[in-house]
């Protein structure tokens, strides 16, 4: 069924006893021409694309838990590409663009919202290395606006501008950034390829791979063996789990990383705001809710929940930045687990066995990569070749030396 | 989280920096052989097991020792906790 104004004026009409369920529950086929292991945003986006651009027939998509149950619905909503290095930048601009059309695409309302980041400064080192930052995303057709003090005080009066420590003192506008409601990317991602013949797959989790001459036969799983030419593995936080199926070792680490979100409250917030003293964003959701995170906990984690301390360091930023804030009380936190590798930035590559493919490496920004990372995936399974785009994301990076590190800390997962 | 420090008994672990996996002690050989090699897996490869994790962290706020702490991933429960120093030792480090 095509969604449109029309169809919801029909059914208003009639009782709304046309819908139907998006997507169909089928049980494993025996046997597939592609499997992707993960059915997140990335995985789905990936069998959407492969599906619809490069023709791919009897495709799956295995999900271990349910759609939108990972980190496709635990991420805070926010989608830009506002990176600094030539590996990312491009990527993420083709992400953006993406995201741009992904709603007339899929023929679903991902409410993709473009309100505009805004990176705050501090200092005049920070101003600086913002406006190099600024520089690079305009090269890339990204847009970027340096604002001065008052400006920012135009566009959120609440700030605390004065702060003793940390003043306001500008900020870096990323314009095309905002946020997408992340159900709906997986529910429009999964209704798109459902309808293109993809089967998705609920409760079946990978139990192992099979391997014969260097090459993927297939995998086992809690719904029986399948038999697949080409495997895809796009499961972030479990990476580590599932590619140790296939012997291999990768450059990541599994941490946790906590998001919150407040009561409702009237519109105050209008667009994402970034602390450049401490670590800190918020933005406000459509139902009013304050969304808003900080850094991930720090210590390698697989339990889907944080610690205190975190929480306490991340509404102390809060505090810092806009006092305001102070009697609204949080309604929930929770916790997603994310691959972050040794560089921070993402692996899309083939791996040592033949027809085995992976995609992970996240950190804790996945989320506004979904419709490129799938789209690059795609054309990987696809063609065996890597993307133009995404050359930089190879395995051997760490060992050529050609790494991505945006924060130039160096291979330890905890500092990106 | 509380960690069991050997000399100092219960302390919360944000008084501690975490480093990462204990594997990090046995750092290899730099001039053998296949020392590229052993760099790149020693530096960027890691295990990342869900479950059992031996793991450093350094006891910034404290008595600046190091840990070998083992601590379950899944459940964030710590096992134990040993001074680093004493399992370099065992390995036959000077220190």
């Amino acid at each position: 069924m095509r969604y449109s104004i029309f169809q919801v004026l029909k059914e208003g009409l009639t009782g709304h006893r046309g819908w139907r369920p998006v997507w169909r529950e089928p049980t494993p086929q025996a046997e597939y021409d592609t499997i992707i292991i993960g059915g997140g945003g990335h995985g789905l986006a990936t069998a959407y694309t492969l599906a619809k651009v490069y023709g791919g027939k009897r495709i799956a998509v295995l999900e271990k838990g349910w759609i939108g149950g990972g980190n496709v619905g635990r991420n805070t909503t926010i989608v830009r590409a506002n990176y600094l290095l030539d590996g990312n930048q491009p990527f993420y601009e083709l992400s953006l663009k993406l995201w741009e059309g992904l709603e007339q695409d899929l023929n679903y309302n991902t409410m993709v919202s473009q309100r505009g980041i805004l990176n705050l400064y501090h200092s005049d080192a920070q101003r600086d290395a913002y406006r190099r930052r600024g520089n690079a995303m305009m090269l890339h057709g990204s847009g970027a606006e340096l604002l001065d003090r008052e400006q920012v005080r135009e566009m959120l009066p609440f700030l605390n501008f004065d702060n003793a420590r940390f003043p306001v003192r500008g900020g870096l506008l990323h314009r095309r950034g905002g946020t997408v409601r992340h159900d709906a990317v997986a529910w429009g991602y999964a209704r798109a390829a459902a309808a293109l013949g993809v089967d998705i797959i609920q409760n079946c989790a990978v139990t192992g791979m099979t391997i014969e001459n260097g090459r993927i036969k297939g995998i086992e799983t809690t719904r029986g063996p399948i038999r697949a030419a080409k495997v895809g593995c796009a499961v972030a936080g479990n990476s580590s789990r599932v590619m140790a199926m296939a012997g291999m070792r990768l450059p990541v680490e599994s941490h946790v990383l906590q998001a919150f979100v407040t009561e409702g409250l009237k519109p105050v917030i209008p667009n994402v705001i970034t602390f450049g003293a401490g670590h800190f964003y918020v933005s406000q959701s459509d139902k009013g809710g304050l969304v808003f995170g900080g850094d991930i906990d720090g210590y390698n984690s697989y339990a889907q929940r944080g610690n205190l301390p975190v929480i306490e360091d991340v509404v102390e930023g809060g505090m810092a930045l806009m006092p305001m804030i102070g009697r609204t009380r949080l309604l929930r936190g929770w916790g997603g687990l994310v691959d972050m590798s040794m560089d921070g930035s993402p692996i899309i590559d083939r791996t040592p066995i033949k027809g085995l493919y992976f995609n992970g490496g996240w950190c804790y920004g996945g989320f506004k990569a979904t419709p490129a990372s799938g789209h690059v995936f795609a054309h990987l399974l696809a063609t065996d070749t890597p993307h133009p785009t995404a050359e930089a994301y190879r395995f051997d990076r760490f060992r050529t030396g050609r790494l991505i590190d945006e924060k130039g800390v160096g291979a330890q997962p905890n500092l990106h | 989280m509380i960690i069991p420090h050997p000399l100092l008994g219960p302390r919360d672990a944000q008084e501690f920096v975490y480093l990462g996996d204990a594997c990090l002690i046995d750092r290899p050989d730099g001039m053998a052989e296949d020392s590229a090699d052993a760099f790149h897996d020693y530096v960027y490869m890691r295990d990342n097991p869900a479950g059992e994790h031996r793991e450093l962290w350094y006891h910034e706020q404290g008595d600046r020792s190091w840990l070998v702490v083992t601590r379950d991933t899944v459940t964030h429960r710590i096992l134990r906790a040993e001074l680093a120093s004493d399992i370099a030792r065992q390995r036959g480090r000077g220190r």
